[in-house]
């Protein structure tokens, strides 16, 4: 079934059985390997996009349900707090193995777009749906502030 | 001297030089964070007041020396021949291969820094070639927090050496002595003028020139270091910010096709009838293939059942579901951990074997005014690195190739020759970036599949774990029962310790029916504990394996740790004095320690034991440093406890000191940690603190919530959140980390601050509530908050 997407202000027609998850469609279809897979039942944050602006967990999301939306991804994120989230991740080193980042890049690129000056408490609530194992939840913190000051 | 010093560079100073007409130095972005000693800089030429163009060297033009083979084939530390390391092409770009496994430990970065340092080159222009897997490097295990320890001196003189023969080149050039002329950041200059050549003109010369043997190679002073043991930012970092970088499970080949498997849910269970109508039915699915039943040992095997091939990840995916499939009972069907659990700690009731022995203990306990015993439970537990283990595998004749997120491609290499008989020269493996590790990805079984699947289909194929394969089929954690008792003299001071630990070993992963815990095990914070009282004793127990048994960030230190560092606490608490003053005390004087002159085969994580011995000084330091930190003794709100834990591990020496609160409701929060680190020469300090926060939280999550527990032989837990991680609502709110400056021999990072995480917490919760956590997970899967144990005094 062929189905158009648009992906990073660009369209894209997959061809994918329906009901395959965005996720699976970026990464294998459109070999998008940016948004990563963790756990598959939205638990884990790894496979975050935006659509429509909206974080949202490409993993339980079906790809056919995305047509005329506008989908965003790791590899196309742009704009003020995209680029605020960007520099301080590069300045404060904030990954570690990186697997988990394009999601907690993706999540707290959302969050100050919402709201440029988030407090702790709105730190956790947007962020704690995106798992490290690596455990760079204090770089997170930190960098997700610095960014706040940059905008 | 011929060069103008142009003095310091102050860290991040973008403006230039302090000497408004000096050179100017572009693009500071990498090496922004160098702190420059004294920058070598050729000045007049690069001040722009000259009109030198350096020319282009033919080499051939040249009437070298003759040479002969590299003397540095066989340092300390395995090959230091420059050419198997570095190569410089025209253009200057200095590629540094690294041939350790990139899991977020920063390994790139620290690498190149060893070597560019020693080399001069230029930070902007180094670029790393990951290597595959081969004997020719060495060790590649990246594994046991050793990759500087193991590599920091032949790194060292295989940049050096390589700068010798680029300042050789010049001087041939230009018929200088060599004495005359010196490297700096990528060129050559000389004495007698202001030329240079870069190194890019001089790196084919130097290629014909005889490697200089190691009397011979001169290293820098560490003052002169220009990127070791400096804030160098991370080689990685910037491609993963825009989702560049290939990790096991991203890699795309030609006709590539994708698979998952169904595995036996217990280890060694067998694939009995299969049905796949339904699963051939599901739109994208290819076919199915049975895999041989596996058969002890574990080894790196295959784990057998079926795997259902698709076009693309999500088809094969549905297909497993849809798959009908009886499994067949098999040796491990019986296993109940909690029924195991019970059976553990009465082995740690009776007396094991004895693998360290100091005094009498039997007779110092009966002697003793007061005693103490105690027993801790530690479960099972996953790494769960966020990456799931993935790889590739394609054959062309009898040729494999795999690519795959693996810690040890030369062990990849030797199981996949000895599991599928083919010529280990017939197999190439690519290391990619990991997605995390832990320990989990030194055990290749996943790309033993994709190679056997591959060749089934005759198609290139990638091997996918779902997350819940990965909880449920993995190398866990062992599990633990412990038992400790002392003995306390009149004023509270220890007499007697014994330790008596009980664990199924690693081992049994390797040889059937291995059931003693290992001479490596009992090192890692067993037979090594550091207390000087006049009678000790620690005893291993013995125990089956009935699950895969395999290595986890810090191994047996987390389980041992956790009891000796939280009873060291229980007995400050029945001597009445201060935890951190009663370690200090049971660490003792100064003094170096050897636990082989007690009985101990003591492997001191392979290291020798003089190069880096037991320095309880180094111990108590940290205790100091850490608690000075915290500002210990001081008054703390209600609800609120701190708690302290030391630990030598991987060679280093950490102190961590856990603020906990915890509410009357019991719901816990961690307002603050502390951690004091010496692990001797540091690479680069800013990513070392990465691993002390990384290394503490992870313990801290297993301590709080990681449990795996097995039914009927099957694992039950499959995903977030039955095994569950810490959040970032969870983590703690603030963490300060100290480096202890050391010129000591370089020790481990990645995995030291994982022992003492649990510890500390445990004893900060007790001085929050007065409850004694003995048994792990604190809060569990489920819970949200803690269920404290029934009070007791010790
Ligand atoms: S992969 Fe989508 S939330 Fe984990
Ligand atoms: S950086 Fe490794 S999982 Fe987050």
């Amino acid at each position: 079934m062929a189905t158009t997407l648009n992906i990073n202000g660009k369209d894209e027609t997959v061809e994918a059985a329906a009901g395959t998850p965005l996720l699976w469609v970026l990464r294998d279809h459109l070999k998008m390997t940016g948004t990563k897979f963790g756990c598959g039942i939205a638990q884990c944050g790894a496979c975050t996009v935006h659509v429509d602006d909206t974080p949202t967990r490409a993993c339980i999301t079906p790809h056919d349900s995305l047509a005329g939306s506008k989908i965003t991804t790791i590899e196309g994120v742009a704009g003020g707090a995209a680029d605020a989230i960007r520099s301080t991740w590069i300045k404060n080193d904030v990954p570690q193995c990186g697997y988990c980042q394009s999601g907690q890049i993706m999540a707290a690129t959302a969050l100050l777009e919402e709201n440029s000056n988030p407090s702790d408490d709105d730190i956790d609530a947007a962020m704690s749906g995106n798992i490290c194992r690596c455990a760079t939840y204090m770089s997170i913190r930190r960098a997700i502030k610095e960014a706040a000051k940059e905008l | 001297m011929f060069l103008h010093d142009i003095g310091i560079i102050p860290v991040g100073d973008k403006t230039q030089t302090p000497n408004s007409s000096g050179p100017k130095i572009t693009n500071l972005t990498r090496r922004g964070f160098v702190v420059g000693s004294s920058l070598f800089v050729v000045g007049v030429a690069l001040a722009g007041c000259s009109r030198y163009e350096e020319p282009k060297i033919d080499p051939d033009s040249l009437d070298l020396p003759a040479a002969g083979p590299s003397p540095l084939t066989n340092v300390k530390g395995g090959d230091a021949t420059p050419a198997l390391w570095i190569a410089i092409e025209e253009d200057g770009t200095v590629k540094i291969t690294c041939h350790r496994s990139e899991m977020g430990q920063q390994v790139w970065t620290s690498m190149a820094q060893i070597v560019a340092d020693e080399l001069e080159a230029d930070w902007d222009n180094v670029e790393i070639v990951q290597a595959i897997g081969h004997e020719r490097y060495g060790d590649q295990n990246t594994d046991g927090s050793r990759s500087v320890r193991y590599n920091f001196h032949r790194l060292r003189l295989a940049g050096a050496a390589m700068k010798q023969m680029l300042v050789e080149a010049a001087a041939i050039y230009w018929k200088m002595d060599p004495s005359e002329c010196e490297a700096t950041l990528g060129k050559v200059g000389n004495s007698q003028n202001s030329d240079t050549l870069s190194y890019g003109n001089l790196a084919k010369i130097a290629a014909k020139l005889q490697v200089p043997e190691e009397a011979k190679v001169t290293l820098k002073d560490p003052k002169d270091w220009r990127y070791i043991n400096k804030e160098i930012a991370s080689l990685t970092v910037p491609k993963i910010t825009r989702g560049e970088g290939t990790f096991g499970i991203d890699v795309d080949i030609p006709d590539m096709v994708y698979a998952v498997i169904a595995r036996p849910p217990q280890l060694f269970g067998k694939t009995g009838a299969v049905r796949d109508e339904k699963a051939l039915a599901v739109p994208g699915v290819m076919r199915t293939v049975k895999l041989p039943d596996a058969s002890p040992p574990a080894l790196f095997k295959a784990l057998g059942g079926v795997a259902v091939i698709g076009s693309d990840t999500w088809a094969a995916i549905q297909g497993r579901n849809a798959l009908e499939i009886n499994w067949v009972d098999g040796p491990n069907a019986g296993y109940d951990s909690e029924t195991f659990a019970e059976q553990m700690i009465q082995t740690a009731k009776r007396s094991g074997t004895v693998r360290r022995k100091r005094g009498d203990v039997a007779a110092g306990l009966s002697n003793a005014s007061k005693r103490v015993e105690a027993e801790y439970y530690a479960p099972h537990l996953s790494q769960s690195p966020m990456e799931p283990p993935a790889a590739t595998a394609r054959w062309d004749g009898d040729k494999l190739e795999c690519w795959a997120c693996v810690q040890d491609p030369q062990a990849t290499r030797q199981a996949l020759s000895d599991l599928l008989e083919i010529d280990k020269e017939n197999i190439t493996v690519n290391a990619t970036w990991l997605g995390g590790a832990f320990g989990r990805k030194s055990k290749p079984d996943f790309v033993v599949e994709a190679a056997l699947i591959a060749k089934e289909v005759d198609r290139p194929v990638k091997v996918t774990w779902t997350r819940e394969d990965e909880v449920r089929h993995g190398y866990y954690h062992s599990v633990s029962a412990q038992r400790l008792e002392a003995g306390l003299d009149e004023d509270g001071k220890c007499t007697s310790y014994l330790h008596r630990t009980v664990f199924p070993p690693i081992a049994s992963t390797f040889s059937p029916g291995m059931d003693v815990p290992t001479d490596g095990e009992m090192g890692l914070g067993a037979t090594d504990v550091p207390f000087n009282m006049p009678n000790l004793q620690v005893e291993s127990g013995n125990a089956k394996g009935h699950l895969r048994i395999g290595w986890l960030r810090s191994v047996s230190n987390i389980y041992h740790a956790f009891a000796v560092q939280s009873f060291a606490a229980e007995l400050a608490h029945v001597a009445g004095r201060d935890q951190k003053d009663y370690l200090l005390e049971l660490i003792g004087d100064a003094r170096t320690l050897d636990p082989g002159t007690e009985g101990a085969t003591y492997p001191n994580y392979d290291a020798s034991i003089e190069e880096y011995p037991i320095e309880t000084a180094r111990l108590s330091n940290v205790v100091n440093i850490a608690s000075e930190m915290a500002k210990w003794g001081r008054t703390m709100p209600s609800g609120h406890g701190l708690g302290i834990a030391v630990h030598r591990s991987f060679l280093s020496y950490i102190a961590t000191v856990v603020e906990v609160a915890v509410s009357p409701e019991g719901a816990l929060t961690i307002p603050g940690i502390w951690l004091a680190v010496d692990a001797g020469t540091v690479i680069n300090p800013r990513h070392t603190r990465a691993q002390m926060e990384g290394g503490t939280i992870y313990g801290l999550s297993n301590a709080l919530f990681g449990e795996i527990t097995a039914k009927n032989g099957a694992v039950v837990q499959d995903n977030f959140p039955s095994w569950r991680a810490l959040r970032m609502g969870e983590a703690p709110r603030a963490f300060e980390v100290q480096i202890v400056k050391s010129n000591s021999a370089p020790a481990g990072v990645g995995e030291p601050a994982t022992p003492p995480a649990a510890p500390a917490l445990a004893n900060a919760i007790f001085n929050a509530t007065g409850h004694r956590i003995r048994k792990l997970p604190i809060i569990g899967a489920s819970g949200s908050r803690l269920s404290l144990p029934a009070k007791e005094t010790a």
